[in-house]
């Protein structure tokens, strides 16, 4: 599980470039709530803690939430959502190895339906074409305890939408894909600064498939299903639907694909499963985004799918050996 | 139908050059030799002789105790010191019942009656002459040969498959045989080949062991015989499993709960096909078999020829003794072979390799964890099953769904404990748990079987009540009685009729 974070780093790195110090404050947050939940609850259940505590998997959960929320968000909202996710999602059910959910997507699921607004408060990128507001380190740490923003800026000052929601409102507003793409907060084929985070999540997620650390299935299908819902719909009317680069390249698509969806514990179990587990995961992405209620989708798709695999697995046990075909 | 794969498995390092660089050699005669009854699959043998008996080289010892079981020759000239419970490897060092011959060493030949003119017998014949060289598999699972030869015969267009894939690490006894007896194999094959009345052989070796292709392959070319030819397959374990094998070289599947002779094919090791050579050529029975002694706990590595019944602990004093690194003995390969309490054990017919292993040698687990359902056990298993949820479900001790997700198909091959990255050890929980899942299909039939013998029962029973009552009406009517009124109606008008 440690090679998962290593090929996390890049994805960290590039974050904290476009977007500042946040979410290293909100990793420390959600990492310390993390492993403090994962000790309580290994102690309530009369588990060892030296192997379970550093076995890495309570690190993971934490970075992926903290990936997904804003990098200014309060830090009662990353601590309650880790909490969330080790003690209810994962303990409550037996702990390593035997949650039905996606730990991470099930904290950041009851953090999006309960507190929909401060997650939507994202931060433009810090590239060419905005001033971001460019907090330093001690402003960012003061803003994410205290929950308001340094004197000299409001909310509305240093807050933007992502690009997911940027063009779901533009949309609701009227407005064509073409205009809605010449907004500020987008580049050739991506959300600005997004793009990038995202082709290094592309890179750490194909050096986890160099490694073997994750198999092809479920990115491949995951991916392979969202090009093609947004290919058909875009070629029918451009106008009115994103393009296949913009989904993969947007919100969570790679993150998701490469490192939440193949979460083992919660996925399909055999490689027919798994297709059709990552292409599930896919499908509903493209449908919540495009007509959910929410800008992205990938939180609830991994969960609906999670609520499949029982099902799945049944029906996709392969023929053993010297059995009728 | 089409054409199947071999699926799954490991390349693992071989850990086999080590034990294949000195020649093979005859292992140093020993006082004392112990010949445990069970050695084979089956029924223990019989005894023949008693204590204070004088045998000779070869000079059988104990019969077959059933249809399935293995007659024992003494491999040395000797008296017999004892029959008398010993331990034995076979059963992690429990005691068996065993023969001890207290060796003379005047290697005194027994007189045996073979033919070597095996084609002037019938097939059945010649699979009897074959049982009578106390004849059984030699790849490991110490099956009766004859028992083997007779069931398989029975198929029609039977192919020979000689199996010289030896995919398990550390074990290079059939390596050297083919380098150094390449012939008796063949004869062992035209031999075999009889036996089954069979015309087809394929003699199976994995493509990492040049030097026993170009022997076999010099073997066939002088025996000048059509029907034996030689095959490669990829050196993958267990690629010498048999249904392995027979998947890889004929592309077809032995089916669940068959064997190999549904698929016409007979499967047998290079070394069982050696010592039928060896037994109908020189009339010398399976007396003693070639023994790979490794690992880095043992100061000489290499090959021996082993009379059955020395003591490892003499069979490693003659390799030069332990080195300070021994840690652990095993018999057998380092993926299925079985940990031995102690060396004070006999080299038996199924001993193909003694493991003295290093700490470096053994696997050493960590810490089992629970499952995370990563599914690197599914992708190696070469049965294709889906170990994480046999492991799942043997821990809910659900019979239903371990019967469902195939745990009577696992062929114990290890592979996907070598890959586990939480350590569990798979492979010997599904081998602990099979007897209670038989045990369970077992109890099961006899209760469908039963409850199909009541409702048989029940349904005869009922048949003849309406024969009864009808017969009785039809009487009634026959005879013109006005139908009784119901209260005075007899019940024990029935029972009189």
């Amino acid at each position: 599980m440690r090679q998962v974070l290593y090929a996390l780093v890049p994805t960290v790195a590039l974050h904290v470039v476009f977007f500042g110090p946040g979410l290293l404050i909100q990793i420390v947050l959600g990492v310390a709530t993390g492993l403090l939940c994962e000790a309580a609850a290994l102690r309530l259940r009369g588990k060892p803690l030296p192997p379970f505590l550093l076995d890495g998997s309570a690190i993971i959960t934490a970075v992926l939430l903290a990936l997904c929320l804003p990098p200014l968000a309060p830090w009662w909202l990353v601590v309650s959502g880790v909490a969330f996710a080790i003690l209810l999602a994962k303990h409550l059910f037996g702990g390593l190895g035997a949650n039905p959910f996606n730990p991470a997507m099930v904290g950041y699921a009851v953090l999006l339906v309960s507190f929909p607004a401060r997650l939507l408060q994202w931060l433009p990128p810090d590239t060419a074409g905005f001033e971001p507001a460019a907090l330093s380190f001690t402003e960012t740490l003061t803003t994410i305890l205290t929950g308001s923003p340094p004197a000299r800026f409001t909310w509305d000052a240093i807050t933007s939408p992502t690009p997911l929601d940027a063009l779901r409102t533009d949309l609701a507003l009227g407005m064509t894909m073409g205009e809605a793409h010449a907004g500020a907060l987008f580049s050739t084929f991506g959300g600005k600064g997004w793009e990038w985070i995202n082709l290094a999540t592309l890179a750490g997620g194909a050096w986890l498939l160099v490694l073997r650390i994750i198999r092809w299935q479920i990115p491949v299908a995951m991916l392979g299903a969202l090009f093609v819902c947004a290919s058909a719909l875009s070629a029918v009317d451009p106008g009115a639907y994103a393009g296949p680069l913009f989904h993969l390249t947007s919100g969570a698509s790679l993150l998701g694909a490469f490192f939440i969806a193949t979460d083992p514990v919660s996925a399909a179990t055999s490689d027919r499963g798994r297709l059709i587990y990552g292409a599930g995961i896919g499908v509903l992405t493209y449908v919540i985004r495009t007509w959910g209620g929410y800008p992205d989708g990938v939180a609830f798709a991994v969960l609906i799918m999670n609520l499949a695999v029982p099902l799945i697995d049944r029906y996709t046990i392969p023929r053993i050996y010297g059995h009728a075909r | 139908m089409a054409r199947s794969a071999v699926r799954g498995g490991l390349r693992l390092s071989a850990h086999k050059e080590r034990s294949t660089e000195q020649p093979l050699r005859p292992a140093s005669a020993v006082d004392s030799l112990v010949l445990p009854l069970d050695q084979q699959a089956g029924a223990p043998a019989v005894p023949l002789v008693k204590p204070g008996d004088r045998v000779l080289r070869g000079e059988p010892v104990a019969e077959p105790g059933g249809e399935i079981s293995a007659w024992l020759h003494s491999p040395a000239s000797g008296t017999v010191a004892a029959i008398e419970p010993r331990p034995a490897p076979q059963r992690m060092g429990a005691p068996t019942l065993s023969i001890v011959i207290a060796n003379d060493r005047r290697d005194e030949h027994y007189a045996s009656s073979s033919t070597s003119r095996f084609e002037e017998l019938s097939p059945e014949q010649l699979r009897e002459a074959i049982g009578r060289g106390g004849i059984v598999g030699l790849g490991g699972a110490v099956f009766p040969t004859a028992a083997k030869l007779s069931s398989a015969a029975r198929a029609n267009g039977l192919r020979l498959l000689v199996n010289g894939a030896e995919c398990e690490p550390y074990i290079s006894c059939d390596d050297m045989l083919m380098r150094e007896r390449a012939r008796d194999i063949v004869l062992g094959a035209q031999i075999l080949l009889h036996a089954l009345a069979a015309q087809v052989c394929v003699i199976a070796i994995e493509d990492d062991t040049p030097q026993a292709a170009a022997a076999l392959g010099a073997a066939i070319a002088e025996a000048r015989d059509e029907r034996i030819q030689l095959r490669f397959v990829a050196s993958v374990y267990p690629a010498g499993g048999e249904r392995q094998l027979i998947t890889a070289v004929f592309g077809v599947e032995v089916p669940h709960g068959g064997l190999p002779a549904d698929v016409s094919t007979a499967c047998l090791n290079v070394g069982t096909a050696a010592a039928v050579a060896q037994w109908i050529r020189d009339a010398q029975p399976l007396t003693s078999r070639i023994v790979t002694v490794t690992g880095d706990g043992v100061r000489e590595q290499r090959n021996l020829e082993v009379p059955l019944g020395t003591s490892m602990a003499a069979l490693i004093y003659d390799c030069g003794g332990y080195t300070g690194r021994m840690s652990r003995l095993i018999m057998g390969g380092s993926m299925m072979g079985q940990a031995l309490p102690h060396d004070d054990l006999p080299v038996i017919k199924a001993t193909n390799c003694i493991i003295a292993a290093s700490a470096l040698d053994l696997q050493l687990r960590g810490l089992e964890m629970p499952c995370i359902r990563c599914g690197n056990c599914s992708a190696v298993c070469p049965a294709v099953l889906l170990p994480q949820q046999l492991h799942w479900y043997a821990a809910a001790r659900d019979f239903a769904a371990l019967e469902t997700y195939g745990l009577m198909d696992c062929i114990e091959c290890g592979c996907c404990d070598y890959v586990c990255p939480s350590q569990i050890p798979l492979a010997e929980r599904f081998r602990d748990m099979k007897p209670a899942l038989l045990e369970t299909l077992t109890a099961r039939a006899s209760a469908d079987a039963a409850r199909t013998r009541f409702d048989a029962r029940t349904a005869r029973l009922e048949r003849i009540e309406r024969e009864r009552d009808a017969a009785l009406a039809k009487k009634r009517q026959e005879l013109a009685i006005p139908r009784d009124p119901p209260a005075q109606h007899s019940p024990r008008l029935g029972g009189k009729s």
